[in-house]
Parts: structure tokens; C-alpha cells; sequence
């Protein structure tokens, strides 16, 4: 069951960088969740062969990571982590779509290679800015500036206590799960009788924990309203970080910075 | 509400599933008394303390406090009046940071943001835990944890204190300074605990609990010099004691 | 059965975020009707359930290969459809936001796949009707088989959903009929080990706590969630066809893809064909932009120590 730890490690790792004292973890979250709206929209607009046009947009990523003191390895980590899925159907591509695209120095690529490639770049791009929000953010406030944006507060709600107690249950679900594995004499795999005998002990135990939560919230005067700080303020900064990022993305959008950087350095050659 | 006074008569519980946790208790608490309520595990502990605050209620038998019977008209008051530790630290911790947590009950009586702030500091203070304020609850260590609860607790500003095994789980500093704290609360308390050198230091009164029943009823020097009761129990005396002997 | 951003286009994204924001509203509404916001921490603990459960996984009988709860439908006959989709929607959220499991522009539609259909159509649409008026009556037997088909409806529209999306993003070159014979048996396997499963958590707890569901699970009405699931079908649908006709790009290649290769060239010859200087001049701003931006970081990381 370690699978369940390495997974709680992983979730925590992210949100701890929040806590560093930088000019984005002070930033309102609000800025940095449209931000990051705009980013992921505008990297998808590009067409499907697009590969040197969205390099420029790696810029953002790799600034929010410098600025909030995110190591890349984490990043670069993560997104290897999640890459199967885009690589399991992205690797269609090239098998599918033969015609030659690109001809690089005599060599022929083909579409499907150059539309696996840009599938690649942008999942590397979207998902890492949307860890990187988390990482400079903090879920907590992320939560927040949600919920000002309009996200219902069922779900903010729902998603701060997903958040606390994730660690309690799979804490509990590892431990059943080793106790499992100490007396299943080397039987790794769980049929589903014994799956389902062990998912439903954790869902009793959930469901008694949800009980005493609500207990003891009662007891502290809850009446079904979450009542939550609201400090977020929206400062002239706020504004510059948001309105700066959205003339870069813009930027990118409408000029092929590469090429037209590649047109002048080859003019300059010789 | 003046009068900090608890009272039960003829108490009754069974838990859905027909465990009978508790039977025919009836105790009487003055204003400004600290009980100690020992037993072994499974006693009924917990089940008692939790209908203090009306958190469970049961068909048979009635709690009072301050002269106002528990039921599901009076929850507001008596919940406000009545500062509930849980036993599971985790259960009680639910909110994104230490402060907010703190804040909740605050919060819910709807206090302006600036007087929360107050009696955030304050109770954090009180516990020794103010450098913790903007920690998420999942990375403190289980002392802190508890420190912290017990600090939602005074945040709501109680008039009577009812603690599940409040020093469980604490370093011998901070269970020293959780004892100077609760020997510094003028108002009643009631401590579940198994931690009888604590019952020594601060309570004037225990009551002994054995498969749901009060067994016994009275000052600590009487109560862990019996030693057939505290046998019957599943106790011992205290460790302070058993050394000087 | 995530979709991932990489793979789908902005219109396919925000359509299906429009379907999944406004099943959203419509459930956070009908629970604060219904006074339900009290079950805030019983929903929390679920989610943290279901996130902590989808950990584990179980084999799959005879295909050597592992699955794991989905969840939505177990939430769904534990606390009814509202509560069962906010809930399902909070872990693809976090899943999403920590671990990049299919990107935020990709969630709504994995909302809709994996929340909207196993807790609407899955559970009120089949496991309702099957079981009738009286469920906790039925016998262990009825309760597997309704279970299993909600769990299999529910995984085979879900998987049918993720195939007609990325069709109409067009980023794939996946066939569709291709993609569809890859799909739709994997999830019938997988669909009817869930439910399994999940019969087999449902009659579990009816045993051991059999006071749980008199008290929690509400009866609903089908007709409002009716409307919600037309809502977000007409969206795709209409949105599936105002692509194809405004865009036709995306959906005709695939098509043709599918019909044959015999336009593939003329299709190549359709994007820029590119010669040798040309790529040069990319290959060179590639490089240059990719020194810049390391560049920058570089040096940010420098300053802010
Ligand atoms: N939720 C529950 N459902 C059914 N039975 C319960 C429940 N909680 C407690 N019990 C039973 O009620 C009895 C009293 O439990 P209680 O928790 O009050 O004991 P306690 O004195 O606090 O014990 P400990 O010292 O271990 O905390 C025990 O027999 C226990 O098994
Ligand atoms: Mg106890």
C-alpha cells in the first residue's frame, strides 16, 4: 500500500510551497485562477500541426515556477506521472496520419508525428500551469478565490473537507491494506470479495468519522452555513499581474515569435 | 446562565446497533467543580460526555444544564454554554488552516471579523500555539493537534468545559501547561480521562464509570485508595502514588 | 477513462464545462432546498473515501489486468444523485488540480462523463427503475443485477461520451469506429466488475448498517435530473453540430480518415508544405526561444534567492 502514501506525499508536496513568502503566494487568487484560464485557453486554440508557435508560451510556467520557488523537478515529475494517458492516445497519431508534413534537412516526418509532438507540448504546458496555480496558491485559497468567482460554496466546501480528510482515510485505507497484505502470505492482488469486505470496513469507518465530524461541528455552533474569512481584496497589482498576462498569452497567440526570431537570426548569418 | 451546573437523571443510552453504552446515571455538578471521570475502555466515557452538550439524546433519563433541560429547543444555548472537546483530535480539526478552525465556532455566533481575530489569538495563546496559526490542521503533530482543538473550544468563550481525554497524546510540557490551564477556568469541568496523576493535580471529584454505570461517586484520596473498586474497574492508582508507597 | 486537455478543443472544453456548471448549479441548488447542506462533512468524508478508494485497486477476473470504483454510482445509491455529483465533481477536481489527471480545460467533460452519467442516468435512469418503489425490500440478487447494469449504462455512455468528444475536438487521428471497438469492451469489463463491486459495498453496508439508508438517501423525483441530463445532451449535441458546421475541419478529416486513406495526401498537401530553409529558420527560433525562457527562469530563480 505504499502506492497510498507515495499519492498523499504527492498532494501535500504541492501545497506546501504556498507557504513561502513571494510576490505570487501574495498575489489574490483570483488573478492567478483567470490567469490560468486564459493560459490553458489559448495554448488549445492553436491547431492540431502547431508545434514552434506554443513554444513561447512555456515562458509562463517556467516564470510562476521561478517566482514562487517551485522546483521544476516537481513539475517535470508529475507531468511524467500523468503523461500516459495523452501518450496513449496521442501515439495513435503518427500510426494513423502518414503523410508527410515537415520536410527536416531531406527528411520526411510525417502529420501524425508533428500532431503527437504539439499533443505532448500542450499537455505539458496546461497541466503545469495548473499544478503551478496550486503550488503558488495554496488550495485553501484557491478554494476561496473560487468561491468568489461564483463556484458554488457546496462544493468549495466539499472540496476544503476532500482535501483534510483524504489524509485521515487513505491514512486508515493504508493501514487496513497492510494489515491485509501481512496476512495474505504474498497474494498481492485483491479479488473483489475481499476488495469489497475491505472498501466497505473503510466506508463504515467513513461514515462514523463523517458522524463525529458533524458532532463536533455542531457543537461549535454550526447551523449548515460555512462562514468563511473574506479577505481576499483585489489590489492594483492583482490587476497588473492579470492584465500583463493576458497581453503576453495575446501576444503569443498572434505572432509566431520563433519563426520570425529564427527569420532574423538567419538573416544575420552569413 | 449564571448557575454552571450539570445534572443527569436516570441516563440511559443504547447505540443503534443495541450496545447499552450507558444505564441509569445520575450525577449532580456544582458551579465551578472540575470532575474527573475515569473507567476502562468501553466504560461509557465518552458516550456520557457526548450527551452533555445534547450531541446524543436519549429516551430514557434527562440532562440539565444550568437549569435548562437538553433537548432540541434549548441545543443553541446549552451548545454555546457547553465547550466540547472530542476525543479524535481529527474530528474536530476540519477547516484549511489554524486559524480558521479556531475560528468556526467564533464565526457562528456571529461575531464582526475583528473581535474573531481576538479570541482566535487569544485562545491560540492560551494553548501555547499562536506560531501554528497559519498551518494547515494535517501537518501539526497530534499534541498540537490536540492543542489547538482545545483552543476551538475556548475561542467560543464556554461557561462549562466537558474534555474527552484531554492530555492524550501531549508532551510533558504541554500537558503541564494544559493542567495550569484548566486549574486557571473558574467555571465547571468535566474530564474523561485515563490519566489519573492529572485527576490528582486538578480535579476535586471523581467519578468512576464500569460498563455504563456510575460505581462510585468522590474525592480522589478516597476513590484511588480503594483498591478493590479500582481493580473491579480496570484501574490502578495513580503512578505518583504507587511510587511513594 | 479521464480526457485530457491536450486532446480536446476549447469549444468541445467550454461546452462541456457549461453542461457541468449548470448540472452543478442545479444540484447545489436542489440540496440547499432541501436543507441538505448539514451533510457537508458526510459528503467531505465521502469524497475523501472515494479519492482514497480509488487507490485501490481489484483484479479483473480472467483479463489478468486491475480496476478500480469509479464512485459515482455508490455515492449516488448512498446519498442520492445531488449530493453523489458534487461529490464525484470535488475529486476530479483535485484530481485534476494536483496530479494533472486530464487538465482543467478537459474537466468539465470529465465531469460529465464520470459524474453526470453514473449518478443520473447510471442511477436514476436504471438502478431506480430496476429496483422499484421499495429497495432495501429487494433481494441481495436483484440489487447485483440492477447495480451492475447502472454501473455498465453508466461506463458504456460514459466511454460512447469520451469517443464523440475527442471525434469532435479532431486533435486524435483515432478512427472512430476504431476507437469505438477499444472503448466500449474495455468498459463493459470494467463496468460490470464496478459494479460488482459495488453491489457488493451496497449489500455489505445493508447489512451492517442497515439504519443508513431509511435516513439518508432521499427520494428524488426523476423528472428535474431528466431535464438536466436533456440539457446536457442538447448542449453537446447542438454544440457537436454547429463544429462540424462551422468548423468543418475536425470532424469531416476524421471521417474521411476513417472512409480511407485515399485523401491523406491531398489533405498534407492542404497544410503548408515546408522546405528546408524554411525549417531551418524553425528549427533555429525553436532554440533561440527555448534559451530565452530557460534563460529568464534562470535568472528569476537567481534574483528572488
Ligand atoms: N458508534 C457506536 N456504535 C455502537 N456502539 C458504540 C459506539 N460507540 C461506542 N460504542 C460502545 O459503547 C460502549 C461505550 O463506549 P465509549 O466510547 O463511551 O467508551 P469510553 O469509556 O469512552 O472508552 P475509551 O476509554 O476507550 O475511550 C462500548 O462498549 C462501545 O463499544
Ligand atoms: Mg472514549
Amino acid at each position: 500500500m505504499s502506492r497510498i502514501d507515495d499519492t498523499l506525499r504527492e498532494l501535500r508536496s504541492l501545497d506546501s510551497f504556498a507557504a513561502l513568502p513571494n510576490t505570487l503566494t501574495r498575489l489574490d487568487p483570483r488573478a492567478k485562477i483567470l490567469a490560468t484560464f486564459f493560459y490553458i485557453a489559448v495554448v488549445v486554440s492553436f491547431d492540431r500541426y502547431t508545434i514552434l508557435a506554443l513554444l513561447p508560451l512555456a515562458v509562463y510556467p517556467v516564470i510562476l515556477a521561478a517566482l514562487g520557488d517551485v522546483p521544476p523537478s516537481l513539475i517535470a515529475r508529475k507531468l511524467l506521472i500523468a503523461s500516459p494517458f495523452a501518450l496513449m492516445i496521442g501515439i495513435f497519431n503518427p500510426l494513423l496520419d502518414r503523410a508527410p508534413l515537415v520536410d527536416l534537412f531531406g527528411m520526411d516526418i510525417a502529420a501524425g508525428w508533428v500532431s503527437f509532438a504539439s499533443i505532448l507540448l500542450r499537455f505539458a504546458l496546461t497541466v503545469s500551469a495548473a499544478l503551478l496555480l496550486v503550488a503558488t496558491t495554496g488550495f485553501h485559497r484557491v478554494c476561496a478565490g473560487l468561491n468568489q468567482l461564483g463556484v458554488p460554496r457546496i462544493l468549495t466546501t466539499q472540496l476544503l473537507f476532500l482535501f483534510r480528510y483524504a489524509e485521515v482515510l487513505a491514512g486508515e485505507a493504508s493501514r487496513m491494506g497492510t494489515a491485509r497484505e501481512l496476512r495474505a502470505c504474498g497474494r498481492r492482488r485483491l479479488n473483489l470479495g475481499v476488495y469489497a469486505g475491505l472498501l466497505g470496513h473503510l466506508l463504515l469507518r467513513a461514515l462514523e468519522r463523517a458522524q463525529r465530524i458533524h458532532l463536533a461541528m455542531l457543537a461549535r455552533g454550526f447551523d449548515g452555513e460555512m462562514r468563511g474569512p473574506h479577505q481576499l481584496a483585489w489590489r492594483r497589482t492583482d490587476m497588473f499581474f492579470l492584465v500583463l498576462c493576458a497581453a503576453c498569452f495575446a501576444l503569443a497567440r498572434s505572432i509566431d515569435l520563433p519563426r520570425a526570431l529564427g527569420h532574423i537570426l538567419l538573416g544575420a548569418l552569413p | 446562565m449564571s448557575r454552571h451546573l450539570i445534572e443527569a437523571r436516570g441516563l440511559t443510552y443504547r447505540y443503534p446497533d443495541g450496545t447499552l453504552a450507558l444505564s441509569d446515571i445520575s450525577f449532580r455538578i456544582g458551579h465551578g467543580e472540575a470532575v474527573a471521570v475515569i473507567g476502562g475502555n468501553g466504560a461509557g466515557k465518552s458516550t456520557l460526555l457526548l450527551h452533555l452538550n445534547g450531541s446524543l439524546q436519549s429516551g430514557a433519563g434527562e440532562v440539565r444544564v444550568a437549569d435548562l433541560p437538553v433537548g432540541n429547543a434549548t441545543l443553541t444555548q446549552i451548545r454555546n454554554a457547553v465547550g466540547m472537546l472530542f476525543q479524535d483530535p481529527d474530528d474536530q480539526l476540519f477547516m484549511g488552516s489554524v486559524f480558521d478552525d479556531v475560528a468556526f465556532g467564533p464565526r457562528n455566533l456571529g461575531l464582526p471579523e475583528s473581535e474573531v481575530a481576538g479570541r482566535v489569538n487569544d485562545a491560540l495563546a492560551t494553548v501555547g500555539a499562536r506560531h501554528l496559526a497559519g498551518r494547515p490542521p494535517y501537518r501539526l503533530s497530534g499534541g498540537e493537534k490536540r492543542a489547538v482543538a482545545i483552543a476551538g473550544v475556548i475561542a467560543m468563550a464556554p461557561s462549562i468545559l466537558v474534555l474527552d481525554e484531554p492530555s492524550d497524546g501531549l508532551d510533558p510540557a504541554a500537558r503541564r501547561r494544559l493542567i495550569n490551564l484548566l486549574r486557571s477556568f473558574s467555571h465547571t469541568r468535566i474530564v474523561a480521562t485515563h490519566d489519573l496523576d492529572l485527576v490528582l493535580d486538578l480535579c476535586s471529584r471523581v467519578l468512576v464509570m464500569n460498563r455504563g454505570r456510575i460505581e462510585a461517586d468522590g474525592k480522589p484520596q478516597a476513590i484511588f485508595t480503594d483498591t478493590e473498586l479500582l481493580a473491579r474497574c480496570q484501574l490502578e492508582p495513580p503512578l505518583s502514588w504507587q511510587r511513594r508507597s | 477513462m479521464h480526457m485530457a486537455d491536450a486532446l480536446i478543443s476549447p469549444v468541445v472544453g467550454a461546452t462541456m464545462w457549461v453542461a457541468a456548471g449548470a448540472t452543478l448549479a442545479y444540484c447545489s441548488r436542489t440540496l440547499r432546498q432541501t436543507r441538505q447542506e448539514q451533510l457537508a462533512p458526510l459528503m467531505g468524508v465521502l469524497g475523501a473515501f472515494i479519492f482514497a478508494a480509488q487507490m485501490i485497486n481489484f483484479s479483473i477476473p480472467l483479463t489478468g489486468s486491475s480496476g478500480h470504483l469509479g464512485g459515482g454510482l455508490l455515492l449516488a445509491i448512498l446519498l442520492g444523485p445531488h449530493a453523489a455529483f458534487v461529490i464525484i465533481t470535488s475529486v476530479l477536481t483535485v484530481q485534476a488540480l494536483f496530479f494533472g489527471d486530464g487538465g482543467l480545460l478537459a474537466l468539465g467533460a470529465n465531469i460529465c462523463n464520470l459524474g453526470l452519467l453514473p449518478c443520473f442516468v447510471g442511477y436514476l435512469l436504471i438502478y431506480q427503475p430496476l429496483l422499484g418503489p421499495d429497495p432495501l425490500a429487494c433481494s441481495a440478487r436483484r440489487v447485483g443485477i440492477a447495480t451492475a447494469l447502472a454501473a455498465i449504462g453508466g461506463l458504456q455512455l460514459g466511454a460512447f461520451s469520451v469517443v464523440m468528444l475527442t471525434l469532435f475536438s479532431g486533435i486524435s487521428s483515432l478512427p472512430v469506429d476504431g476507437f469505438l471497438l477499444l472503448m466500449q469492451p474495455i468498459h463493459l469489463a470494467i463496468g460490470l466488475v464496478e459494479g460488482l463491486a459495488t453491489a457488493a459495498i451496497v449489500l455489505f453496508l445493508r447489512r451492517a448498517r442497515p439504519d443508513l439508508f431509511s435516513s439518508i438517501a432521499p427520494a428524488s423525483s426523476i423528472k428535474p435530473l431528466l431535464g438536466a441530463v436533456c440539457l446536457a445532451t442538447a448542449l453537446t449535441a447542438g454544440v457537436g453540430s454547429w463544429f462540424a458546421s462551422t468548423q468543418p475541419d475536425g470532424l469531416e478529416w476524421s471521417i474521411a480518415r476513417t472512409s480511407g486513406a485515399t485523401e491523406q495526401t491531398d489533405h498534407a498537401r492542404s497544410w503548408p508544405a515546408v522546405d528546408t530553409s524554411t525549417s531551418l529558420e524553425g528549427l533555429l527560433g525553436a532554440a533561440a526561444t527555448l534559451s530565452l525562457i530557460l534563460g529568464i527562469g534562470f535568472l528569476l530563480r537567481r534574483l528572488s534567492k
